[in-house]
């Protein structure tokens, strides 16, 4: 396996907050790697310190063997791309504009004769051709998200970072965007994918890394990092795991007693809101 | 699209065409127009004269001549650049602050600059040249530039209500100075204090001129050169940062080029409002929001509206002449108020 990035013992502090501690961990080309975790574990801010934008406090972060502060904006522009949770664009550029930014660090390279292609590769590939030339404003919450993710893929860069991809997804656009991460490991690429469903990151991601309270608590292949204990500590709430039954997989499901699953006799207020 | 099968290339070519041609209208009725009426044959053959060509339609008058000269083509020239470069600076400062409402006027850039130039007509420094004002102008323009910017951007994002907001204590805080100035200095600077709070073109020498277009034609090639990086910027700071800008440095840059033109305008024009916010907005409207066109769009726009709209605040009124800067607001009021209703039934405002 070839190491894309080399993370070691990397702490984030701001004011006194420890919002990253002691991360040490390794993200080889060709794999689904996901981060995993409660809210305001540190995953965004991981991917944050990986995508060069928070310079961490503590540690070193390599990337094909060189440390990151030394890449310049635009080398790491065709090295990595990523995908945040946010992803508004001011003006009214259709999704096809959107999408051809995403081309902008080949611009004056070799590859920028292969524009055309990329652009229509990547609408392709999220299932985007179709509303690709209406203003990037209009378009739904999924069809924002399937742009965004078409505009990284464009970029064609052997990292891909993905902060929550599939969160304003549907079911059947959840699977796609993480067949899609699976297809580019399939080509050698490395994806970071910040994933709130362990079930969904159990299933295709090669390796999960779970975070909690900006410690690692875990790295490993799902199976190994999914135990039902572990879960139940981090999130603090009960969990069953099962194998899935095509994919032996582990599911996890919470555990809700039937007085909870029972809207009538309790009556919860705070529930029905 | 709505113009069917043509290609957006071509629409762009079409509209741009069309845009120079209301330019080029409208240059050529400022020079026909006016107290002392100057026919196209004059004027031709009193350019072919100055470009060392002896020709029977030169005008024999000295009047006509003098009026070409130093009165109608200078002023011309300037009320060209000087659109041109307050569509510039909305087309930059909106692309920065990723929002349409981010113009000079509105933001307070220009009062800034204004109160630069008063204060520099008040202390006497103008009498070092015209640079003197441009500079003071400029002075003013960037602090409140940065003043803005620092206020009303937080974590890669404009609040516009902070924007506004803002916009108004820069604005009332330099009106107060600029009264303030007003009522200390004497009845000369007075008066030419005045004429900046209204704008006006009246007066415009070839020095001033060539201030401007020195400035000016600088800053704007800076701008066309960062077009492509003001698009990526529409993502967003942190995704434009992945895609390779060097935002802080394009920040900064655009900054200067705001403070540079808008100071200029200023310096030579006064405050004429709602030309950086009306002229970009119905460019992308009729070409879309790529930066590259728009700009370019944009500074036809500007020229050919600040020429017509010299031209009305010349001949409306026979004998007078009209502050341009109140002609611009009065067309450029009632289009924000449009703006921000269509924008409302649209997007549900701006919150």
């Amino acid at each position: 396996m070839t190491i894309a990035y080399r993370v070691h013992g990397v702490g984030h502090r701001i004011v006194d907050v420890e919002i990253l501690d002691g991360i040490s961990l390794e993200i080889g080309y060709g794999r689904v790697l996901a981060l995993v975790g409660p809210n305001g574990a540190g995953k965004s801010t991981l991917l944050g310190v990986l995508a060069g934008d928070t310079a961490p406090t503590g540690g070193s972060v390599e990337l094909d063997g060189r440390p990151l502060g030394d890449w310049s904006p635009a080398e790491l522009a065709r090295r990595r791309g990523v995908l945040l949770q946010q992803n508004a664009v001011a003006f009214s550029f259709t999704g096809r504009q959107v999408v051809e930014m995403g081309r902008a660090p080949w611009l004056g390279t070799p590859s920028a004769d292969d524009d055309e292609r990329a652009i229509e590769a990547a609408l392709a590939e999220t299932d985007a051709t179709a509303f690709a030339d209406r203003p990037f404003p209009t378009l739904s919450g999924g069809e924002r998200a399937r742009i965004s993710l078409a505009r990284v893929l464009a970029q064609e860069t052997p990292v891909l970072l993905l902060d929550e991809p599939t969160a304003a997804l549907d079911l059947g656009h959840q699977e796609d965007v993480l067949r899609i991460a699976r297809r580019l490991a399939g080509r050698g690429r490395a994806v970071v994918a910040v994933l709130h469903d362990l079930s969904l990151a159990a299933a295709y991601a090669d390796d999960l890394v779970m975070l909690d309270r900006g410690r690692l608590v875990a790295d490993g292949s799902p199976a190994e990092v999914l135990s039902a204990e572990r879960v139940e500590e981090v999130y603090r709430t009960p969990v069953r795991i099962l194998p899935d039954p095509d994919t032996g997989r582990p599911v996890v499901l919470p555990r809700r007693t039937p007085a909870e699953a029972d809207r009538t006799s309790s009556g919860d207020a705070q529930g029905t809101r | 699209m709505s113009t069917g099968t043509r290609t957006p290339a071509a629409r762009r070519t079409l509209v741009l065409s069309l845009i120079a041609v209301l330019l080029v209208g409208g240059v050529l009725a400022s020079f026909a127009l006016g107290q002392l009426p100057i026919s196209p044959a004059q004027l031709v053959g009193s350019v072919l004269r100055a470009v060392g060509v002896d020709n029977a339609w030169a005008p024999t008058d000295p009047l006509i001549e003098g009026t070409i000269w130093q009165v109608r083509l200078p002023r011309l020239a300037l009320s060209v650049l000087v659109g041109a470069l307050l569509s510039v600076a909305g087309v930059v400062m909106q692309a920065v602050f990723g929002n349409p409402l981010a113009e000079p006027g509105i933001v307070g850039v220009s009062s800034g600059a204004a109160l630069g130039a008063a204060a520099a007509i008040a202390f006497g420094a103008a009498a070092l040249g015209g640079w003197t004002v441009a500079a003071a102008a400029f002075v003013g323009g960037f602090l409140a530039t940065l003043l803005v910017y620092a206020t009303a951007r937080s974590r890669g994002r404009t609040e516009v209500v902070t924007l506004l907001l803002t916009g108004i204590a820069v604005n009332a805080f330099a009106s107060a100075g600029l009264a303030l100035i007003l009522f200390a200095s004497h009845s000369a600077s007075r008066e030419q204090i005045v004429f900046w709070q209204l704008g006006s073109l009246n007066g415009s020498r070839w020095s001033d001129v060539l201030v401007v277009v020195a400035i000016g034609a600088p800053a704007t090639a800076v701008a066309l050169r960062l077009a492509r990086r003001y698009d990526l910027l529409a993502l967003g700071e942190r995704t434009a940062a992945h895609l390779g800008v060097r935002v802080e440095r394009l920040r900064v840059v655009s900054i200067v080029v705001v403070a540079l033109v808008t100071g200029v305008a200023v310096a030579f024009a006064g405050i004429i409002a709602f030309v950086g916010l009306v002229v970009p907005h119905l460019i992308r409207m009729l070409l879309g929001p790529s930066h590259g066109t728009l700009l370019v769009g944009s500074v036809l726009g500007g020229a050919a509206l600040l020429v017509w709209a010299d031209l009305v605040a010349r001949t409306a009124i026979p004998g007078s002449d009209l502050p341009i800067g109140m002609l611009t607001s009065i067309i450029g009021g009632p289009f924000f108020f449009w703006l921000i209703r269509r924008n409302r039934a649209k997007a549900g405002g701006w919150a």
